[in-house]
């Protein structure tokens, strides 16, 4: 008798348990610091507010385009939200394989009452998108190089100056943010820039100037290479994402400073697939709703150098949860750091990619 | 086969003197014996039923959907049936805009296309063969939907107003050639061809680019084959020949690198090679190479050929080692005893009988190689990457799978082709994995 009950009450406590965690959310994003920041920021707290929800991290943020379609295509889509940068997030808007999203409806007011789509303001590139983020693609440089005299690159046309700054540089293996650099150092004037690059002699022009640099470049495709090659010293300067040379030079004290000149500002955020059932639509945008608002964004900054993309959350950026160190002189967004900044066009690069991409690839195997 | 057992009957019943050999149960012996045999063919089947079925579901079927896509062109014909159809009568060489019939008919497609978002994904298949149209689709798209079609008569205007691309001849043009069910756009690029005014012709210079690394891929896989075989013969024969317990130590020795994981090796080869890393320390230790001019042994095609080598090294040591140890060593010692000295004994006697073995591992290292595309991306920097780095981004990155598709299929063609070469001057059957 007292067995059966044993059995029937451990029972009881099984499908209790499984009924709890019926609700997986699964969320896609980069890992590593970043999926760790998300982490601590939102997820921990809204699993707190919603005990029934348990959140699965996927780290497939990288190929996230390609693995939506496939799921598209096998009719079986089996993320709920998903992380990505904002020219994916427009791709995937494009072949209506993300839902769109009324800011106003569907996200939170800021606390004094703005609507989501002015305290987002200009960030919403895509009606699917939900911006989380300003990053920047920036150079950072080795401060004990003898063969430079004393001298420190202060200009985004120093990484072209081979005579003033030798030794080897690493860039990006593809032609955005390259060839912007690229015209503005070769006389370009800013606000030109891309309607000179929509011709065919702009982009000859961008990349014979590139071929200046080439024999002393290496080109990375994973933003922890160029800090593991400034780290290693295979590197004199290069240009990464701002968060993991804030890491290298903060966290990891290594003896390298940021250049933030003709930083390029992107976005990261979220967007949610298309076609999930109602129910599952349902709790993910009752997550966004938690993890955009105003708190839960400035939250973030506190454990990765990247800017909120709310307007309201800027005044909220504290202190780094471990480090105790200011982050606002560390967001790409300070008015220090951003004195000359370059913004991505989505646009044009939606337009051109590629095209662009097949002569830069074609230029790079030559 | 039931035909043919009562057919065999109606003849025994017809020819009852000269008739078939009978079996024990009346009924003649080669129905009997085709019966029993198709039996057991059915069983055999069943038996490799599962692999089979395996097989077909998760090879074959996928394979032959990708590839399927190097040619398959629906979408536009789905989404602007209209326009497809108003656009035959066009003449695309008149250097003239289509008339105004045409675009309404574009906008009737274009209104109905933005209810289910095709429109931007037109555009996105479109803008792979001119730049520019994504953004013509998405911006035209938003307006549209206010374009009154019972009110409006000059479309060719209302559009040029929506935007003004649509008045440029050239993106009607790309509309039209490639409106068919069917494509031959993709296998186009895929060789660096492209549709020009005057038919096919090479894309200009500068965007040359397969080609370019098909040959690459070629080239470098039979290096590193030709190294693996270079490196991998003395080990074999000093596995084969050595005491068994020795040598299946070493065996183990052999084994170790394929037991860890494949990312960890090449990054491992990044340490090494990297102008600042161990080897190059080394070098300059030791006095050999200046410290301002260290080796560049790594983001190059010497990074490749060294990882990869390495990395494929069991394939082929493990093929030549099972097919020499089936070589005799009498063989050896018969051919000494006959007065040949060690390496006319060797050469004339031992190596050919290895032949096999190393045509086994060289197919194998080849045909992984030329497949081969983590390794390259991560030691090969511009000048060693494959034309599977290229299937790679099309896949994941710019979402062209028709263009990837074609790649592919064009690589399968050439190792295809190549294997038709192997067993022509080779001989296929001259290959033995033990």
């Amino acid at each position: 008798m007292k067995m059966k009950s044993i059995i029937l009450s451990t029972a009881a406590g099984v499908v209790a348990a499984s009924a709890a965690g019926a609700k997986d959310m699964t969320i896609v994003s980069w890992g590593g610091a970043y999926s760790a920041s998300q982490d601590a920021a939102y997820h921990q707290p809204y699993m707190a507010a919603n005990p029934d929800v348990n959140i699965i991290n996927d780290e497939s943020s990288a190929e996230a385009v390609a693995k939506l379609r496939a799921m598209a295509e096998a009719g079986n889509t089996t993320w709920d939200v998903v992380d990505v940068v904002a020219s994916d997030a427009i791709r995937l808007c494009d072949e209506g394989l993300a839902m769109e999203i009324d800011p106003d409806t569907m996200l939170a007011d800021a606390p004094d009452g703005t609507k989501a789509s002015e305290d987002f303001g200009d960030l919403l590139v895509s009606e699917c998108f939900i911006p989380q983020i300003v990053y920047s693609t920036t150079f950072a440089y080795r401060t004990d190089v003898d063969a430079w005299g004393g001298k420190e690159p202060s200009n985004i046309c120093d990484v072209f100056d081979l005579e003033a700054f030798p030794g080897k540089r690493s860039l990006e293996k593809r032609p955005i943010n390259n060839m912007e650099w690229a015209l503005l150092c070769d006389g370009v004037a800013k606000d030109e820039v891309y309607d000179v690059l929509g011709t065919e002699e702009g982009q000859q022009q961008a990349l014979a100037k590139l071929d200046t640099i080439k024999d002393e470049v290496i080109w990375w495709s994973a933003g922890a290479d160029t800090p593991q090659l400034l780290a290693d010293g295979e590197v004199v300067m290069g240009s990464t994402y701002n968060g993991r040379l804030f890491a290298l030079i903060e966290e990891q004290k290594q003896p390298v400073k940021m250049m933030w000149d003709a930083q390029v500002f992107d976005l990261d955020g979220w967007i949610i697939p298309a076609n999930l059932s109602d129910e599952r639509k349902q709790a993910a945008l009752d997550y966004i709703m938690f993890a955009t608002d105003t708190q839960r964004l400035a939250d973030q900054a506190k454990y990765i150098s990247y800017g909120p993309a709310r307007a309201s959350s800027a005044p909220l950026v504290g202190k780094h949860a471990e480090l105790g160190i200011d982050m606002a002189p560390h967001m790409p967004t300070d008015p220090e750091n951003a004195k000359n900044t370059f913004l991505y066009n989505y646009e044009f690069w939606a337009d051109y990619r590629d095209d662009i991409d097949a002569k830069f690839q074609a230029w790079l195997a030559q | 086969m039931a035909n043919t057992a009562d057919s065999s009957q109606d003849i025994a019943h017809s020819a009852p003197v000269t008739g078939p050999v009978l079996g024990n149960d009346g009924r003649p012996l080669k129905a009997s014996l085709a019966k029993s045999l198709r039996r057991q063919k059915l069983r055999a089947l069943g038996l490799i039923a599962p692999l089979l079925i395996f097989v077909l579901l998760t090879f074959i079927a996928p394979i032959a959907d990708m590839l399927f896509r190097s040619v398959e062109n629906n979408i536009v014909g789905d989404v602007l049936p209209r326009t497809v159809v108003a656009l035959q009568d066009w003449d695309e060489t008149s250097g003239e805009l289509p008339d105004n019939a045409t675009f309404k008919a574009m906008a009737l497609d274009l209104k109905e296309a933005v209810e289910d978002k095709s429109h931007t994904r037109l555009g996105s298949r479109l803008n792979y063969e001119q730049s520019g149209i994504s953004s013509l689709f998405r911006q035209t798209g938003r307006k549209v939907k206010r374009l009154d079609v019972e009110e409006t008569t000059d479309f060719v205007a209302a559009f040029e107003d929506m935007n003004k691309k649509w008045v440029d001849v050239e993106n009607w043009q790309t509309i039209k050639a490639f409106s068919g069910r069917f494509t031959d756009g993709y296998f186009l690029a895929a060789a660096d061809l492209t549709k020009g005014p005057e038919g096919i012709e090479r894309v200009p210079e500068n965007e040359q680019i397969y080609y370019t690394l098909l040959l690459r891929t070629l080239k470098m896989s039979l290096i590193i084959t030709f190294s693996c075989i270079l490196l991998g013969y003395p080990i074999a024969f000093l596995l084969a020949t050595l005491p068994l317990r020795t040598s299946n130590l070493l065996l183990i020795l052999v084994l170790l690198p394929f037991w860890t994981s494949l990312l960890v090796r090449t990054s491992a080869w990044k340490v090494l090679l990297q102008q600042q890393g161990v080897i190059n320390d080394t070098l300059v230790w030791l006095g050999l190479v200046a410290d301002n001019a260290r080796l560049e042994l790594i983001n190059n095609q010497t990074g490749t050929i060294i990882a990869m080598t390495h990395i494929l090294l069991p394939f082929m040591i493990l093929p030549l080692f099972s097919v020499m140890k089936t070589i005799p060593p009498s063989y050896v010692r018969a051919a000494k005893s006959l007065g040949a000295n060690d390496w006319t004994a060797f050469w004339r006697v031992y190596f050919p009988q290895s032949v096999p073995g190393i045509g086994a591992g060289s197919i194998l290292c080849f045909i992984l190689s030329i497949g081969y595309y983590i390794t390259p991306e991560i030691v090969g920097g511009t000048k060693g990457v494959f034309i599977s780095n290229r299937i790679a981004y099309h896949i994941s990155s710019s979402l062209n799978w028709g263009l990837a598709a074609a790649l592919g299929t064009l690589l399968l063609v050439v190792v295809l082709g190549l294997y038709w070469l192997y067993d022509k001057f080779v001989g296929i059957d001259n290959v033995k994995l033990g």
